[in-house]
């Protein structure tokens, strides 16, 4: 078991040099001279220019510049941003507060949602939920604003003010997730359901309902719980979108920006930061497997 | 027979013929938007032509989708707009599926440890969010409709090139590889001649589902401002447009977004019932 918990860590740790490695990398392709895309519009001198190499440590081998990035990213330094001049770390926990608090409340919501859907209406979960999965999750948003925001006036149109703001957003952001969580729950019911400890079940007088609940579900869980680490992806690439259709501040307008003006500092970070959150969430779930099912402990 | 359907998974074989409606309405969907791609003139007319006398019209017999802020036809600048989108989306997969055959056949081929680093890679960059994936090569590159085309390209990369490994791996163990190695066929005739036909097999059908996948991160990519530039019809972009003026006018965003959304249903459905296709034939 500690072993197991510690290979884990072990190649987190990997996925996460790698990806540091490969942001580095991108730094170095990036077109265009450091120096330029560092100066920005700003005041221009040869002066300015040798103070950025010395402060950039442009002027050293690429060896050197990335073992201090890689020394200097552990420490939780992940460089300046271009284009607001302020540490990228600062820039990236200011708005960390309200993408957590959409993803964490878009992620409850679609597990309760499909919990909800695979068990009560196991036949309309196929179609609705691929309709949920195909719709680009920024129409979904655009369909609930028109509805619930203009023309009903339930909710704020924009910002991150109070839970009424939040609403809508982590709808937007849930349903997706629900359609898929929904489907593979709904096709973990469907086997478990053909199993034959749910005919014994029902052979000793259980009502459906009670079977479906107390026997299958458990089941479907295992599969579930897989894709729960796929639902975090979707949740940090569909905050970029959500913020922006709602007005809402956060990672996804800071990344949207920094693309837009390529500050590339920035974007490393946030896909840095991405990693190590798929790192984690990916070991946790590896781990609640074996909390739910007794069998994986033994081997 | 009446055996079989007692038998455990006769619920999905069961499935497996249910959604005929659905793949008939599917194939339409598709064979339109696909004649609205070549021939747009077919279904609607001018879709830049500025109306000002009719600004934000609901939908109504003359204006199928209505009009927007500029007085245009909505429904034109959405057929119009199938050409845009459906040529990124296919562009796209297209850098996708070559670029994944290619790394694929190479990690399936190659020792032990290069294989392990490079598949642990696409395991890793496939669980990775598109979007994310996406918008770093943009930062890298700037914005545009060729950096939109190869970052959504790109970002679809690592999920045909694990398919491809997986299908390498198993190919090149087989008898017919041995004997042609034993008939010293060239490394570079075996890959070609031998191996590669046959690790072809799930790529179209993978191919068609990546298809939907680049368009709706395609709509995604230009409804935040990185993809083609107005006027031109886009249909992420007709979106982002017709958001600022949903408080007036809900048909000038929702409608085309319809549409995607109707594309992309079209191709997962007649996608997955290739897939299935496949998969009865490879079990028989």
């Amino acid at each position: 078991m500690i072993t197991a918990i510690l290979r884990r860590a072990g190649a987190g740790l990997l996925v996460l040099w790698a990806a540091a490695t490969a942001a580095y990398l991108a730094l170095l392709a990036a077109p265009g001279d450091t120096v330029d895309a560092i100066v920005g519009d700003g005041a221009d001198t040869p002066g300015i220019r040798a103070q950025i190499i010395q402060e950039w440590h442009l002027d050293r081998s690429a060896v050197v510049q990335y073992l201090d990035f890689l020394l200097r990213a552990a420490h939780g330094d992940l460089g300046r941003s271009y284009l607001l001049q302020r540490p990228v770390s600062a820039v990236i926990g200011s708005q960390l507060a309200p993408t957590l608090k959409l993803a964490v409340a878009a992620a409850v919501f679609g597990v309760v949602l499909a919990l909800l859907f695979a068990v009560t209406a196991r036949r309309l979960t196929s179609t609705a939920g691929l309709i949920l999965v195909s719709t680009p999750p920024f129409l979904i948003g655009i369909i609930l604003l028109s509805i619930f925001s203009f023309r009903l006036g339930w909710f704020p149109v924009s910002g991150d003010r109070g839970f009424a703001a939040l609403v809508l957003p982590a709808i937007t952001l849930g349903l997706p997730i629900a359609g898929t969580l929904a489907q593979v729950l709904r096709d973990g019911l469907d086997r478990a359901l053909d199993e034959p400890f749910a005919v014994t079940a029902r052979a000793r007088g259980l009502r459906e309902s009670g079977v479906l609940i107390r026997h299958a579900l458990k089941h479907a869980l295992l599969p579930a719980v897989t894709m729960l680490g796929w639902s975090f992806g979707v949740l940090i690439g569909g905050t970029v979108i959500v913020e922006q259709v709602f007005g809402r501040p956060g990672l996804g307008q800071v990344t949207v920006q920094a693309v837009n003006s390529s500050d590339l500092p920035v974007v490393l970070a946030v896909v840095i930061l991405a990693a190590a959150v798929f790192v984690v969430i990916n070991t946790v779930t590896d781990l609640a497997y074996l909390l739910i099912d007794p069998r994986l402990r033994r081997s | 027979m009446t055996i079989a359907l007692d038998r455990p998974g006769a619920a999905r074989a069961r499935s497996l013929r249910a959604p005929r409606p659905g793949l008939a309405a599917a194939a339409v969907f598709l064979v339109l938007a696909l004649l609205a791609a070549l021939w747009p003139a077919l279904f609607a007319g001018d879709p830049l032509a500025a109306d000002p006398l009719h600004v934000l019209e609901a939908p109504s017999g003359q204006h199928w989708f209505g009009t927007d802020q500029l007085g245009r036809d909505v429904f034109a600048r959405v057929v119009h707009g199938a050409r845009h989108s459906l040529s990124i989306g296919v562009a796209a997969t297209l850098i996708a599926v070559g670029a994944g055959i290619l790394l694929g056949l190479l990690a399936g081929l190659s020792h032990k440890i290069a294989d392990e680093a490079l598949s642990r890679s696409f395991d890793a960059l496939s669980a990775f969010p598109l979007v994310l994936l996406a918008l770093l090569f943009i930062a890298i590159a700037g914005t545009g409709t060729t950096s939109l085309i190869v970052a959504i390209g790109m970002a679809l990369v690592p999920h045909f090139a694990r398919v491809v490994r997986a299908q390498t791996f198993v190919v090149r163990r087989a008898a017919y590889v041995t004997h042609a190695v034993a008939f010293g066929a060239a490394r570079s005739r075996l890959v070609v001649r031998h191996v590669l036909p046959n690790v072809l097999g799930p790529v179209p059908v993978l191919a068609v589902l990546g298809l939907g996948e680049a368009i709706l991160l395609a709509a995604g990519l230009s409804f935040l401002g990185m993809g083609p530039q107005p006027p031109s019809p886009e249909w992420g972009a007709m979106i982002s447009e017709g958001r600022g003026y949903l408080h007036v006018a809900w048909w000038a965003s929702v409608l085309p977004g319809a549409v995607v959304t109707a594309t992309i249903v079209a191709l997962t459905v007649a996608g997955r019932f290739y897939q299935r296709r496949f998969e009865g034939r490879e079990l028989a």
